[in-house]
């Protein structure tokens, strides 16, 4: 009897499930006979038109109960075969249905409120998804980019720096690039150059950014505090479109460097996949052989993905310093460029896939936070290891075996 | 088709040139260690550093960035400025480490979790994995190690401290455990794997921070309860160094024995150097993974129990792992994943610690540039071509260079 | 194009790869690269195709000297390159390969993918090479995909091109094939440049052959008029022994039993079905067969690094899937894998490291789990003496020997344990011909020591020089085994896929009732099972 891959996964996918449909029928739904949730759709910290559509008291029970049923009846399709092709698909979707009930029972007899929830997961997720970016751009050319850390922190030193003296969260952007580029310069320098093994060349500058931007945070902005007081970035709402009911306070009523990501996304999905730069940038990760004999320059191309990947992790580390916060602090990058990583496996070097993927991380972040005051049942402090538990599951191959480019981490030279 | 070995022309066998044969005198081996172009390029790395050092603190001294402010006009001064900041800076920074009674045993209390946390990344290496989970490993058993520690005060120290002890073993072998059957049975590579179990533990730590079960009261500045004094290290010299260290040394000389003479060992090695023709020789890679991680996870774990059942009051606070985890890694790196080599690199980093404590209590560098002197080092000597090709040495043996021969 | 080599040479560290090489290309010639496996030809080639560069020397392309400072160069001025690895992204389609570097593109760089797949269908139906374009490439055939190799060459205008090693990978049928689309080639006007170390090959196709040696251009010939054996000596430097002193075999028990075996790969697709064999001691069974048809799976299967899917294995009637690799190693199989770097030796480890690589663990070279180094390094001086390993010592590493030495390392290894079955796949690939005798006479004398030994080599010559019966592999099925003699001609179409009926007439065996067949009598009691190469093979 022979097993058809395909028919396995779904059949796991499947499990996966049956099992969260069951649990969230259980534990989510029985127990709570006459339990509400209030979802409100009121926007607290939107800048411009928040939706006015108001609150629903939603019944938990319910509402599980169908959610339970949803991802149940999703499993038992996929067992019996159906949807053997997009089992991703069906068991993504089973997954999001679980989580739906589990945000509706976590946030039983209180209100949540959701607009507010998606627009943090979305915030959330612009350094997770621009580190991402950075990885996938690199690790299509064939080089392992372990530095995003690095090039997080670098880039969130220095667009504090400079937002701080320029007066001005663009300059900080420039600079928060140009401090992501330098350190992804010292990676391609070591990896396609010096024939250093990439994943500790990363690792050794991970050590470097954080020991330099700790060293000189502590030496300096300590000392001139008012190098530490940026200009920030705030949202602005695009007129028209932010006023769509829900979807506008969250997508477009945003800050410039939130915009700059989802621009980065498509951008880069369209890139990578359909033009010639991206054909190149993909020959080179697979093959480079085979594109250095048809004349393409595959130090010039691993050079160039890296530095745009650090260019990209950079503006990530902007973010973190001149949006979400507004200062720098020592190592505020605190694991994030790990996520990323995660992301970018999650997502299995897509530019969309990561950013679906980081979403889903930046969701986990933004609910620990917004289910902290509530009585969960579950310590909420614990929620903050959910996007580590799911990258484990996901590397560990619940979505199936994971291509890697084919010249991945190779050192590739010409005579 | 690659491996790790090049065709050669027929019958043309390459002449290794220098690299060693078997037939060297063990005194010719000892002046080509000492003399030959890895040393060099070493100590080098050193100096590069130290170089780079410098600059750092010559732009971030009060008195010479001062003076840097009208250096056209007195150039002189900036440079005695900066002359005075750099060698009071790098001068505490020895006399620190090493100048007193006191600096050498703090040294080599800085050294013993080093050197632990170093081996748990230097093992793996030899396996051919990268073991990034020192500090999750680190945290577990330093958690368990503290829980032995402060849940059992009747028992007399004899069985007490080694309880612990093993129990902080065992904490790390687990989290050292979970990568490796995960890459075998899953093909999970273990550099994600452990990165994301660091950060679990971390959020686990956190989490007990808020338990009373493990913080009693201390609700206000969240640490475990204390280590009962018959699970305490005990000191020596009337200093603060425990006898850790010497739990550092003999986990060193049990690894080292294990790596070179035992069969177990041998799989290990093998395997990290080619494992498709271990497996074809009946060896097994998922065991020797296995093995290696779990092990290494153990001594991570040491190096936990060391920092919770150490210095002075110990216990466990958030942070109590302090970065082990990623300074194993630089050590394992210096010590070019050898253990005596580790070792030293473990000594060597301890001193730089204390060094840089001393430096920053007197000369007023921040303790990061011991950091960044240890980045710079472990940069320039993981590529030892950067340091030939800024210094314009030949490479080891040019005829080696055969060996990439494509007839 | 006329392309001229003159005094083309290339050192590397310690040896001299190409030592003033001339050569002459006519206009409109197959011209053959005649040498052994590392004589020189790939470095050569490379020089020609701009990867490498000269060390003195000039090329010159129709009277005028050029200079190439990478592959593009060579490809501007005409040149092209069909690699023995082909230089395929197998990932992309095969129009994406073949455009690749000159892709078609819409303002912007938007790749036209419409224009890549008509621009291809029109070159290959020009060069009569059929192949569709947009289907990705590590879903075609072997043979297909060195078509796309061509037509990629093609597409950049080659007036020259250079195949490498081409039939390695391909069936005899593919190869003849190739054959006719070269001389096609050639009679359009092109030149073609055609590396092999297959004598036969060349002259089937070949206008003029050059023979390398050592670094060095030997000789110049026409393949039709000089002799096998001529051209054999000027290869190697001495006359050649083709075939290996050997006497009558006498087979004793059976050893390997194996019983409609059947084999799967990793994603539980059947690689090799319906295996019936037997192995007995004192008799050498070759199988033979181009690579790909499952012989990988199937020594894998046999040495216990593979499970089997269905049907059994016996070794000495105990079931083989009962035990581990590592119980069947140390229990009697040898094991000499086809590729000794990746599979055989670990190379940065010593000679006597390597030398008990499968019994690291195990008495006495292990005791209480500590390696008796002592021990081992002097089993490895032995051993280096009775195998004639050319090295200063034991603790060389073994990385540093050369091809030949490396596999008489596995071999020494491999056969001085007890074994009652020897499986090796491939055993002399890359070595010497020194090397060849020798290993070839190991090969005789364990097989008169009484172990049974099965050989499996796409190697024809090697195949008819050990066998003493011989079998083919094809497409995951085993036609025969058939006692020897049996005519080379008929053994290429087997592995061509043709029936024993097709190739023997009605009785299915060579010379039948003279000399017999040992396994008559058992197939005729399993004739219930399946025929193979009925034709229920996958086309």
């Amino acid at each position: 009897m022979t097993g058809d891959p395909l028919v396995t996964r779904a059949r796991r996918f499947g499990t996966v499930a049956i099992v969260l449909g069951v649990f969230t029928i259980v534990v989510f739904a029985i127990p709570n006979a006459g339990v509400v949730t209030t979802l409100s759709l009121e926007s607290r910290l939107a800048g411009g038109a928040g939706s006015q559509i108001g609150s629903i008291d939603v019944p938990v029970l319910w509402s599980t109960l169908v959610l339970g049923l949803g991802a149940l009846a999703l499993g038992v399709a996929l067992w019996m075969g159906r949807w053997r092709d997009h089992a991703i698909r069906a068991g993504g979707a089973a997954i999001g249905l679980f989580v739906i009930a589990f945000l509706l029972w976590a946030a039983r007899g209180e209100t949540l409120f959701v607009v507010d929830l998606a627009r943090l997961s979305l915030r959330a997720a612009v350094p997770l998804t621009l580190g991402a970016l950075a990885g996938v751009v690199s690790e299509r050319a064939g080089v392992v980019n372990i530095a995003i850390e690095g090039q997080l922190l670098m880039g969130a030193f220095m667009a504090a720096v400079l937002a701080s003296v320029t007066e001005s969260p663009m300059m900080g952007t420039v600079a928060a690039i140009l401090g992501g580029v330098a350190i992804a310069a010292m990676l391609g320098l070591l990896s396609v150059k010096f024939d250093t093994d990439q994943i500790v060349a990363g690792v050794v500058l991970i050590v470097f950014a954080t020991g330099l931007t700790s060293f000189l945070a502590s030496q300096w902005l300590t000392v001139s505090p008012d190098m530490n007081s940026p200009a920030t970035f705030s949202a602005f709402a695009i007129p028209g479109l932010s006023s769509i009911p829900i979807l506008g306070p969250i997508l477009f009523d945003q800050s410039f460097l939130v915009y700059v990501t989802l621009a980065a996304v498509i951008i880069l999905q369209y890139g990578v996949f359909k033009t010639r730069w991206g054909l190149r940038l993909r020959s080179v990760g697979e093959h480079p052989k085979a594109a250095d004999t048809v004349g393409i320059n595959v130090p010039r191309t691993r050079w160039l993905a890296v530095l745009l990947g650090g260019a990209l992790a950079g503006m990530g580390g902007a973010f973190l310093s001149i949006d979400a916060a507004s200062s720098f602090t020592e190592e505020m990058s605190g694991g994030k460029g790990f996520i990323a990583l995660a992301a970018m496996l999650a997502g299995r070097y897509n530019p969309r896939g990561a950013f679906g993927a980081a979403l889903v991380f930046g969701l986990s972040e933004a609910s620990a936070r917004a289910l902290q005051g509530f009585d969960v049942g579950i310590p909420s402090t614990l929620l903050l290891a959910t996007p580590y538990v799911v990258t484990i599951l996901v590397v560990s191959g619940l979505i199936g075996r994971l291509r890697i480019p084919g010249a991945s981490a190779q050192h590739y030279s010409t005579e | 088709m690659s491996s790790d070995m090049q065709p050669t022309l027929d019958d043309e066998r390459v002449d290794p040139g220098e690299r060693l044969t078997g037939e060297e005198s063990l005194r010719d081996r000892l002046i080509m260690a000492v003399t030959g172009p890895n040393v060099t390029v070493t100590i080098l790395a050193f100096v590069m550093a130290f170089v780079v050092g410098a600059v750092l603190i010559a732009f971030s001294d009060e008195a010479s960035r001062e003076a840097l402010g009208y250096v056209t006009s007195r150039p002189s001064d900036f440079f005695t400025a900066a002359w005075d900041a750099i060698t009071g800076a790098y001068g505490a920074l020895i006399s620190g480490a090493l100048g007193s009674g006191t600096g050498i045993t703090e040294s080599l209390l800085a050294a013993t979790p080093l050197i632990l946390a170093g081996l748990a990344v230097a093992l793996p290496f030899r396996a051919g994995l990268f073991n990034i989970g020192g500090e999750g490993q680190v945290i577990a058993g330093g958690m368990f190690a503290a829980y032995v520690g402060f849940n059992f005060p009747g028992l007399p120290l004899v069985v007490h401290l080694p309880l612990a002890v093993a129990a902080g073993f065992v904490g790390g072998a687990i989290m050292g455990f979970i990568p490796g059957i995960l890459k075998v049975r899953t093909g999970a590579h273990e550099v994600i794997v452990t990165i994301m179990l660091n950060n679990i533990a971390i959020v686990l730590l956190d989490w007990t921070l808020t338990l009373p079960t493990f913080i009693g009261n201390a609700t206000l500045s969240p640490k475990w309860l204390p280590i009962a004094d018959s699970a305490d290290l005990p000191t020596m010299f009337g200093s603060r160094l425990n006898i850790g260290i010497f739990m550092a040394l003999v986990a060193a000389v049990v690894i080292h024995v294990f790596m070179e003479r035992s069969a177990r060992g041998f799989e290990i090695e093998a395997v990290g150097l080619n494992p498709t023709a271990a497996t074809t020789a009946g060896m097994s890679v998922g065991r020797a993974t296995i093995w290696a991680l779990t092990l290494a996870g153990g001594l991570a774990g040491l190096a936990g129990s060391v920092q919770t059942l150490g210095v002075s009051d110990g216990g466990v606070t958030a942070g109590f792992s302090g970065g082990l985890g990623f300074d194993g890694i630089t050590v394992a790196l210096l010590g070019r994943s050898r253990v005596p080599g580790t070792v030293m690199a473990g000594l060597l980093f301890g001193a730089l610690e204390v060094g840089g404590r001393a430096m920053q209590a007197e000369a007023g560098i921040n303790l990061d540039l011991v950091g960044v002197l240890q980045a710079l080092i472990i940069l320039f000597v993981a590529a030892p071509a950067l340091v030939r090709w800024l210094f314009r040495l030949d490479r080891p043996s040019r005829r080696a260079k055969a060996k990439e021969v494509t007839a | 194009m006329q392309l001229e080599l003159q005094g083309i040479t290339k050192r590397f560290p310690g040896v001299i790869a190409n030592d003033h090489v001339d050569l002459v290309v006519r206009d409109g010639e197959i011209h053959g690269l005649l040498g052994e496996n590392g004589a020189g030809k790939s470095t050569l080639m490379n020089i020609l195709y701009g990867l490498y560069s000269a060390d003195e020397g000039t090329i010159l392309i129709d009277g005028e000297p050029v200079h190439f400072d990478g592959p593009g160069d060579a490809i501007d001025a005409g040149i092209g390159m069909v690699h023995q690895h082909f230089m395929l992204v197998p990932v992309f389609t095969v129009a994406e390969n073949v455009t690749l570097g000159t892709e078609f593109a819409h303002v912007g760089g938007r790749l036209d993918r419409q224009a890549a797949n008509d621009a291809v269908r029109d070159l290959s139906r020009k060069h009569n090479l059929p192949l569709e374009p947009d289907v990705l490439v590590e879903d075609l055939p072997v043979g297909l995909q060195q078509r796309a190799e061509i037509l990629k060459a093609l597409y950049r205008e080659a007036k020259l091109l250079i195949l490498d090693e081409p039939t390695a990978v391909l069936t005899p049928q593919e190869a003849d094939d190739l054959f006719e689309a070269m001389a096609k080639l050639r009679d359009d006007g092109r030149s073609l440049v055609f590396i092999s170390h297959k004598l036969r090959e060349h002259r089937a196709i070949a206008d003029r052959i050059s023979i390398l040696r050592r670094g060095k251009i030997v000789g110049t010939a026409d393949p039709r008029t000089a002799s096998d054996e001529e051209l054999a000596e000027l290869m190697v430097g001495r006359p050649v022994d083709l075939v290996v002193d050997k006497p009558q075999s006498s087979p004793g028990e059976v050893v390997l039993d194996l019983d409609d075996v059947d084999i799967a790969d990793e994603d539980g697709v059947d690689v090799v079905q319906g295996i019936t064999l037997q192995v007995r001691r004192g008799e050498i069974v070759a199988v033979a067969g181009v690579e790909g048809n499952g012989q990988t799976e199937f020594v894998n299967a046999v040495t216990g690094l593979h499970p089997i899917h269905d049907g059994r294995m016996l070794l000495l009637g105990d079931d083989l899937s009962d035990h581990s690799r590592v119980e069947l190693l140390r229990g009697g199989i040898g094991h000499v894998p086809q590729d000794r770097n990746n599979e055989g030796l670990v190379g940065r480890m010593s000679i006597a490291e390597n030398l008990v690589l499968d019994h690291w663990n195990s008495e006495p070279y292990a005791q209480r789990g500590l390696m008796q180094f002592r021990l081992i390094r002097e089993h490895a001086d032995h051993a280096i003496e009775a195998y004639d390993i050319r090295t200063p010592g034991a603790d060389t590493l073994v990385g540093s020997l050369s091809g030949g030495n490396q596999q008489k390392v596995v071999v020494a290894r491999e056969f001085d344990k007890d074994n009652a079955l020897l499986v090796a796949a491939q055993p002399t690939r890359g070595v010497d011909v020194g090397s060849i005798e020798y290993i070839h006479k190991r090969i005789v004398e364990e097989r008169d020591e009484g172990t049974a030994v099965l050989i499996v080599s796409s190697e024809l010559d090697e195949v008819l020089a050990l066998a003493d019966r011989v079998a083919v592999m094809f497409h995951g099925h085993l036609v025969g085994p058939f006692d020897m003699p049996v005519d080379k001609g008929d053994i290429g179409r087997m592995m061509a896929g043709a029936t024993p009926e097709e190739v023997f007439g009605p009785s299915g065996v060579p010379n039948p009732g003279a000399g017999g067949d040992q396994d008559a009598g058992e197939r005729a009691r399993r004739a219930d099972a399946p025929r193979r190469g009925d034709g229920e093979v996958e086309a």
